[in-house]
């Protein structure tokens, strides 16, 4: 307490002097105080950032909050993990409250035998921790049809970038031993709506992780606190988020968001069911929509590049419409994670398009709009990865080329 | 001390069973299994006890869903919510309309998501017969069932959907020189 009352006079004492001597204060000509100096802000037990840093997620226009989605500023997160705060959010019956003291996890069904897990329990077994993307599986859904989102943020930021921290659910399943004859597993979370998806059983001893851990913390709460599914490379939605249930079964649930949602129609009626995977895509984050250049010169192209089906291999820049070069990819390079990629350019102050194009470990190139609108249609609505094309204006602005 | 034949089977049979390697978390009570295990397969297995009517259904809907889905079923303006009534025969058009009549393959499976999820505000407290009530009501308002029509365990699984062949399977990669051709519609599938 001594301690205290000493540093708190000590404060007061300085707060006093800097508040008499700030009529004093004169600048350098590097813009540096000299003389007396006002002392900063004290220790916090937990960090905020700058109170000059405004990113923030983009929010829906409808007066519902507690469903639908907010998207990530991708233009102005450096680097490829996505702070927490702002990973992308995708609600259909808002943000539980769960005390994770009493929250389990029942894994039942085709299994010798039945489990419970509470929070410690799944602390105390062997852990892992991976670097992985989750794309909505509705990310840039506009593509098809319409192309009007005038930035990067609300054509692709439904993408985010962590690393993921739990336990692998194969490693859980196993401790249930699963019967031979289960092919599916149906995942539940907690949330009001109880949210449902099927899983192939082969995926769910692959690499699916159970993650109770988020960039160094707990998960968010509108990541899944305190426990989800992680599917690495697969639509988010499957990706259950305040899981409470795994039952594995030898069929499909055909819930409503594997039938009635996140299906995709083709042109003669009929609409793929069950298409996990994000396909390689990329996009460039400078220049973007919505950005302004402040005139010709030196510029570097950045943005980021994933592919659901592992490693991204290359990423091939064209600022002419025509011709591609590779652009520099960043380490680390994960399988199933954000890939950063940045290419040096000299802007001439005439119109240009700027584009980026990703090919996978699998050889999978990313398509242009076009190719997908001819197999898919316009109606297609989800998985869209098709290439996104910027224009830089000859005043600097930039917008989207196909609007 | 003599064990009973049954006793000594079940021994046999657990010893039998692989081990447990890590040994953590403990066997739930068959009361919490049936607790949190409501799981509704397409077939219908899973639909518990209770029954519905349209003419109830109207009631439900009127009170608890046409706020947001409009009065119809022709879904709402502002909050903007799905249209659950109509597009039959509009999938192949350009302006395809998808609803519980003219997309949803199951029948049951839309007890499940209505009892699940619905109303949006406070899901979970429709009771079972409203449930089979409003899944009535939608069914008869898409021209699926009758006026007097009756839904409960037995015969809601015996509808069958309108697009209920109207899925095919993930043949991505659908570009480039990996391209597969695209899935055809099987039916019967």
């Amino acid at each position: 307490m001594a301690g205290w009352s000493t540093r708190r006079r000590f404060v007061e004492t300085t707060a006093a002097l800097s508040g008499l001597l700030a009529g004093c204060k004169r600048q350098t000509s590097a813009g540096v105080e000299e003389g007396p100096r006002r002392i900063g802000k004290p220790l916090r037990p937990y960090g905020e950032r700058s109170e000059f840093e405004k990113a923030a997620r983009a929010l829906p226009t409808t007066k519902i909050l507690e469903v639908g989605s907010s998207f990530t500023p991708l233009a102005e997160t450096p680097g490829i993990i996505t702070p927490s705060a702002l990973h992308y959010e995708r609600l259909h019956s808002g943000v539980p409250t769960i005390d994770p003291a009493e929250h389990r996890l029942l894994i039942h069904g085709m299994v010798d035998r039945p489990l419970i897990f509470t929070m410690d329990d799944l602390r105390r077994l062997p852990s892992v921790s991976r670097i992985c993307f989750i794309e909505c599986a509705g990310n840039s859904h506009l593509g098809y049809g319409r192309r009007d989102s005038p930035t990067v943020q609300l054509s692709h930021g439904l993408v985010s970038c962590s690393e993921w921290t739990g336990v692998r659910l194969g490693l859980l399943l196993s401790e249930a031993d699963v019967q031979k004859s289960a092919k599916w597993i149906l995942a539940e979370g907690a949330d009001a709506c109880k949210m449902q998806r099927s899983i192939p059983i082969e995926k769910a001893m692959d690499d699916i992780l159970v993650a109770y851990g988020q960039n160094g913390e707990a998960l968010r709460p509108e990541q899944g606190y305190p426990l989800r599914l992680v599917i690495p490379g697969w639509e988010g939605n499957a990706n259950v988020k305040w899981l409470r249930r795994l039952k594995v079964v030898d069929q499909p649930y055909m819930t409503r968001d594997e039938t009635s949602k996140y299906t995709d129609s083709m042109p003669d009626g009929t609409a793929r069911e069950f298409t996990f995977a994000m396909e390689a895509k990329s996009v460039v984050t400078f220049p973007s929509g919505g950005q302004k250049l402040p005139g010709p010169g030196f510029f570097e192209i950045t943005g980021l590049a994933w592919s659901g089906r592992g490693r991204i291999e290359r990423v091939e820049i064209s600022t002419d419409s025509g011709t591609w070069q590779d652009a520099d990819l960043s380490e680390p390079r994960l399988p199933m994670a954000f890939t950063r990629f940045r290419l040096g350019w000299r802007w001439d102050g005439r119109e240009v398009t700027v584009q980026s194009r990703a090919i996978d470990e699998s050889g999978y190139v990313q398509p242009s709009h076009e190719e997908l609108v001819a197999v898919r249609g316009a109606n297609y609505e989800y998985h869209n990865n098709g290439i996104r094309v910027w224009k830089v204006n000859v005043d600097g602005t930039v917008t989207d080329a196909a609007a | 001390m003599r064990l009973p034949k049954c006793a000594v089977a079940l021994i046999c049979a657990a010893l039998a069973a692989q081990s447990p390697k890590y040994g953590v978390g403990r066997a739930p009570a068959a009361e919490e299994i049936r607790a949190m295990d409501l799981s509704i397969l397409p077939d219908g297995t899973g639909l518990p006890e209770g029954r519905g009517t349209v003419a109830e259904g109207r009631d439900v809907y009127a009170r608890r869903c046409a706020r947001c889905h409009g009065a119809n079923g022709e879904g709402g303006d502002e909050p903007k919510q799905a249209p659950l009534v109509g597009g039959r025969g509009s999938l192949k058009t350009p302006k395809p309309l998808k609803t519980i009549g003219s997309y949803w393959p199951y029948a049951p499976t839309i007890w499940d998501y209505v009892n699940r999820a619905m109303p949006l505000d406070r899901p979970g407290t429709l009771t079972h017969d409203q449930v089979y009530s409003l899944v009535a009501f939608l069914l008869h308002m898409n021209g699926i069932i009758g006026e007097n029509d009756v839904l409960d365990a037995k015969t809601l699984p015996k509808i069958r959907m309108p697009n209920r062949d109207g899925f095919v399977p993930d043949t991505r990669p659908d570009t480039g020189k990996q391209a597969k051709k695209p899935a055809v519609k099987t039916s019967g599938s």
